[in-house]
């Protein structure tokens, strides 16, 4: 793992978090990649914004029955996982606001570990600028 | 130039993984390089050996194998994804104490690290997925 490249990653979730396994599988890429001290970026588009909602229900009683992996996300700052990007217009179509996000922080080290968040909200032209400037985008 | 391909879609299900052979196929034969195809989500069901397709239609392992043969190409298939679908080898199987194992030669099973390996050591790496 001591590769001296350092590449700049980004993975992108298009996809609801339960509907099918993209999302689960991908949050088990970001975890271990981020053992190999790259460059790593997150954007959620389209359906993928719900990934990111709080208060997920998902018991047999109240949900698809699946087994609830939304906290998994709030360790990613624990990761050094912290660039996370919301497409705007993609909450907008689904009625939601930053406000119904899970509050996704991390502790900047240049910045006598104050805590942050790792979540910014961009429209699609700052979307666009973020996929440029990458080395390795992958999509679920 | 040297590619990664990342293989998302199951076989027969969706164009993806006949893409993502397609390429790979196309890119060798124009003398570029595969460092390593990674198979993930369903995508890891294209490793099973035991599909039988009708004899009429392309059979999409035995051709990857035949293409791994040819060019020495590295196949890994993601052991979570594999392990959670029903998808061992033979080391797996009397580990996991099941009484059968389905990889396909020329394919092997790995960790998910080998996608991040492929991302960092390849040029490009080409995503075949929905």
């Amino acid at each position: 793992m001591e590769d001296e490249v350092i590449k700049k990653f980004l993975y992108v979730n298009r996809k609801a978090p339960y509907g099918t396994i993209y999302a689960l599988e991908s949050l088990e890429v970001v975890l271990i990649g981020a053992a190999f001290d790259q460059d790593v970026t997150l954007a959620f588009i389209d359906d993928g914004v719900y990934q990111l909602k709080k208060d997920q229900k998902t018991s047999v009683d109240s949900g698809a029955g699946m087994k609830n992996f939304s906290k998994t996300y709030l360790a990613l700052g624990d990761y050094d996982v912290n660039k996370i990007y919301v497409d705007k217009a993609s909450l907008d179509e689904r009625g939601l606001t930053a406000d119904d996000l899970m509050e996704l922080v991390y502790e900047d080290e240049d910045d006598d570990y104050k805590e942050k968040s790792s979540i910014s909200i961009v429209n699609q032209d700052e979307l666009a600028e973020l996929m440029e400037q990458q080395d390795v985008v992958l999509s679920f | 130039m040297k590619f990664g391909i990342l293989v998302n879609e199951g076989p027969y299900q969706h164009q993806s993984s006949d893409s993502a052979y397609q390429f790979t196929k196309a890119a060798l034969e124009k003398g570029h390089e595969i460092f390593r195809v990674f198979f993930y989500h369903d995508g890891v069901n294209n490793a099973s050996r035991l599909m039988v397709p009708p004899q009429d239609d392309r059979n999409i392992v035995n051709r990857w194998t035949e293409l791994g043969k040819k060019y020495n190409l590295d196949l890994v298939v993601c052991i979570a994804a594999a392990q959670r679908r029903g998808m061992l080898d033979e080391n797996e199987a009397k580990r996991q104490g099941k009484d059968a194992n389905n990889i396909a030669e020329g394919f092997h099973i790995s960790g998910l690290g080998q996608l991040i390996e492929a991302g960092i050591k390849s040029e490009r790496l080409v995503v075949f997925g929905d």
